[in-house]
C-alpha cells in the first residue's frame, strides 16, 4: 500500500558487535572480602566458643524436643486461627456504621496491641484472681481448673493477634476500589455477598502477606507461652537443659527447629499468595520449581546447540 | 436484529421507564442536581450531554439507588426507587429490597468496574448465580451466548487484566445483560477507551438498541447521539438546559449555553 518505511532494504551484514572493556568494580571486590573475612573471624569465634556441639544432632530427634514441637505448632496454628475469625469479626465491626460496635472495636485493637502479650498471658493464666469460678450458667467450675496452660496460651496468643489481623483485614478491605463495590451493587447483589464474592476475594491479595509474617512471628512468639507452663519447644528445650546443663546447646537446638518450621511456612506462603494473585498480572511469573525444570531442559539443548543449523 | 436483548420485558401498562419529579441531589453543602424533570419511554436510547461536573452522571446513579435522592420522586417502571410510599410518608426500602429493584437496571461504568480475580465467563455468570440463584450450567450457556454476541466468544476464560479496554467494556455490557435487565444505564461507557477502541463499544451499543432495549446513555459521542438517540438531554450545573430530539438539539441549539458547549465538543 503506500507504506513507505517496508520498503527499504535490510542490511544485508549485521551491525558489528561492540566489544568494549567493562568498568572495573574495585569497591565491591573490596567489599566482598570484607564481608567474607568478617563471617570467617565470627565463625571461628563460635568453634572455639566453650559449646559442646556434638550433643545437638542427638538432641535435635530427643522424644522432649519432638514434641516441643508439636505444641509450639499447634498452638500457633490455633491461635492464629483463633486471631483470623477474630480480626475478621473486628475489622468489619471497626469499618460498620454503628458507633457502639466501632467504638468496641477500636478500643479492643487500643488495648491488646498497646500491652505486651507476656502480660497478656499472664493475666490469662491468673484470671482465678479476678473470677474465682467460672459460671456458664450450664457449666460451673473453679476457674483454677479450667484455664489450664494450653487455654492461658490460646487466648493470650490468639486475643493478642486478633488485633493485629484485624488491621490488616481492615487495610485489605480498604484497598479494594469502590467501583467493584458499586458494580456488585449495580449487578443486585447484597452488601455481604458483595462482601464475601468480590471485596474479600480481592483484598486477600493485600492480606495474605502480611498475615504470613504474623505467622511467622506467632510460631516464635508462642515461646512466651514457656511463661504460663505451656510445654512448647522452648519449655521442652529448658527442661533438658535443667537436668543436662547443656543450656545454650538446647537453645540452639530448639533454634535450629525454629528454623526449619519458618522455612516450610515461608515456601507454603509464596504459594499461596501465588493462588490470590490470579488476575492481577497478565501472567504469573514461573515458581522456582518450574524455573529449575525449564532451566534443566534448557542445558539439555545447550550440548549441542549447532545441529538445528 | 436477534438474540443481544432477549428478555426485555416491553413495558405494557402504558407508564414511562423512567419518570424523574423534581429531582435533587446535594452532597454536604454541594448542591449537584437543582430540580430535574424527565421522562424516558420504553425502547427510548436516551442521551445525557453536558459539561463535566453538570451532574449527569450522579443523576444516572440516582435511578439505581447507588446516590440517594436529596427531595422530589424518582420512578423506574412505575415503582418508587429507593423508598415506599405509605399515605404522606416515605419509607426506606431495606436493603435486599433495593438489591432487588436494582437487577432490573443494568449499568455500565466508565472504568468498566470488572470483577479482576474473576474470567470473562465468570463474571458474566456471577450475577446470575448469586443473585437469582440459577443453575451454573443455565448461567453459563447465556453467558456464553452473550460473550459471543459481542464478539468476544473466544476471550471466556480471560482475566480483565489481558483484555484490551474496548474489550473489557463489552464484558461489562454483556454481564449487564445477564440479569436481563429491562433498563440499561451507561455512564460514559467510552470514556476510558483509546479513540480506535471506541467504535466497538458503540457497535454493541447500537446493536442494544436496535433490539429495543431501553438506554439512558452518559456520553461525549455526540455523533452516537445523533445516530441512535431517540431524546437528548443537556445539563448544565444540575438543571436541564435544553431538551428534543438529538439532531434538533445538536444541529440546532437553542440556549446560548448549549451552543457554547456545542461549539467546543463538536
Amino acid at each position: 500500500m503506500t507504506d513507505t518505511v517496508d520498503k527499504t532494504p535490510a542490511p544485508t551484514v549485521p551491525p558489528e558487535q561492540i566489544k568494549a572493556i567493562p568498568v572495573r568494580h574495585y569497591g565491591r571486590w573490596v567489599a566482598g572480602a570484607a564481608v567474607i573475612a568478617i563471617l570467617v573471624l565470627i565463625g571461628i569465634a563460635f568453634s572455639n566458643a566453650k559449646i559442646n556441639y556434638g550433643v545437638i544432632p542427638d538432641y535435635l530427634t530427643d522424644g522432649t524436643i519432638l514434641s516441643g514441637v508439636w505444641h509450639t505448632l499447634y498452638i500457633s496454628v490455633l491461635a492464629m486461627v483463633l486471631g483470623l475469625v477474630l480480626g475478621v469479626i473486628l475489622a468489619v465491626m471497626r469499618m460498620s456504621s454503628n458507633p457502639v460496635t466501632s467504638t468496641v472495636a477500636w478500643f479492643y485493637v487500643w488495648f491488646f496491641r498497646g500491652t505486651p502479650v507476656l502480660v497478656q498471658l499472664l493475666l490469662w493464666y491468673n484470671i482465678s484472681l479476678v473470677f474465682p469460678i467460672l459460671n456458664l450458667g450450664f457449666y460451673k467450675d473453679e476457674m483454677n481448673q479450667v484455664m489450664t496452660p494450653f487455654l492461658a496460651a490460646l487466648l493470650g496468643l490468639g486475643l493478642n493477634e486478633a488485633a493485629y489481623m484485624s488491621e490488616i483485614v481492615r487495610a485489605g478491605i480498604q484497598s479494594v476500589d469502590e467501583g467493584q463495590t458499586e458494580a456488585s451493587h449495580a449487578l443486585g447483589m447484597t452488601q455481604g455477598k458483595t462482601l464475601r464474592r468480590v471485596v474479600l476475594p480481592q483484598a486477600m491479595r493485600v492480606i495474605v502477606p502480611p498475615t504470613g509474617n504474623e505467622f511467622i512471628n506467632m510460631l516464635k512468639t508462642s515461646s512466651l507461652a514457656y511463661a504460663v507452663q505451656f510445654n512448647e519447644l522452648i519449655k521442652r528445650a529448658t527442661d533438658i537443659s535443667s537436668t543436662s546443663l547443656a543450656v545454650v546447646e538446647m537453645f540452639f537446638v530448639a533454634s535450629i527447629w525454629y528454623l526449619i518450621l519458618t522455612t516450610v511456612f515461608s515456601i507454603a506462603q509464596y504459594y499461596i499468595e501465588r493462588r490470590y494473585a490470579r488476575g492481577s498480572s497478565r501472567n504469573l511469573p514461573p515458581t522456582p520449581l518450574q524455573r529449575l525444570r525449564k532451566n534443566l531442559r534448557l542445558f539439555g539443548s545447550f550440548r549441542r546447540p549447532e545441529v538445528a543449523r | 436484529m436477534s438474540s443481544l436483548g432477549k428478555g426485555i420485558a416491553p413495558s405494557t401498562t402504558g407508564h414511562p421507564m423512567v419518570k424523574a419529579e423534581g429531582v435533587h441531589k446535594s452532597f454536604g453543602l454541594a448542591h449537584i442536581l437543582k430540580g430535574i424533570d424527565l421522562e424516558v419511554n420504553p425502547r427510548e436510547v436516551f442521551c445525557l450531554i453536558g459539561p463535566s461536573g453538570s451532574g449527569k452522571s450522579t443523576f444516572l446513579r440516582c435511578i439505581n439507588h447507588l446516590e440517594k435522592i436529596s427531595a422530589g420522586r424518582l420512578h423506574v417502571d412505575g415503582e418508587l426507587v429507593g423508598y415506599r410510599q405509605k399515605g404522606d410518608k416515605l419509607y426506606e426500602l431495606k436493603e435486599s429490597e433495593v438489591a432487588a429493584q436494582r437487577r432490573n437496571i443494568g449499568m455500565v461504568f466508565q472504568r468498566f468496574n470488572l470483577f479482576p480475580h474473576m474470567t470473562a465467563l465468570e463474571n458474566v455468570m456471577e450475577a446470575p448465580v448469586q443473585v437469582r440463584r440459577e443453575s451454573k450450567a443455565v448461567a453459563r450457556e447465556r453467558a456464553e451466548r452473550l460473550l459471543d454476541r459481542v464478539g468476544l466468544g473466544d476471550r471466556k476464560g480471560h482475566y480483565p487484566a489481558q483484555l484490551s479496554g474496548g474489550q473489557q467494556q463489552r464484558v461489562a455490557i454483556a454481564r449487564a445483560l445477564a440479569m436481563e435487565p429491562k433498563l440499561m444505564l451507561f455512564d460514559e461507557p467510552t470514556s476510558a477507551l483509546d479513540p480506535e477502541l471506541v467504535g466497538e463499544v458503540l457497535d454493541v451499543m447500537r446493536d442494544l438498541a436496535e433490539d429495543g432495549m431501553t438506554m439512558i446513555v452518559v456520553t461525549h459521542e455526540m455523533g452516537f447521539a445523533r445516530e441512535v438517540g431517540d431524546s437528548l438531554v443537556f445539563m448544565d450545573d444540575g438543571v436541564v438546559v435544553e431538551a428534543g430530539h438529538p439532531r434538533d438539539v445538536l444541529t440546532n441549539p437553542q440556549h446560548d449555553r448549549t451552543k457554547s458547549f456545542l461549539s467546543k465538543v463538536l
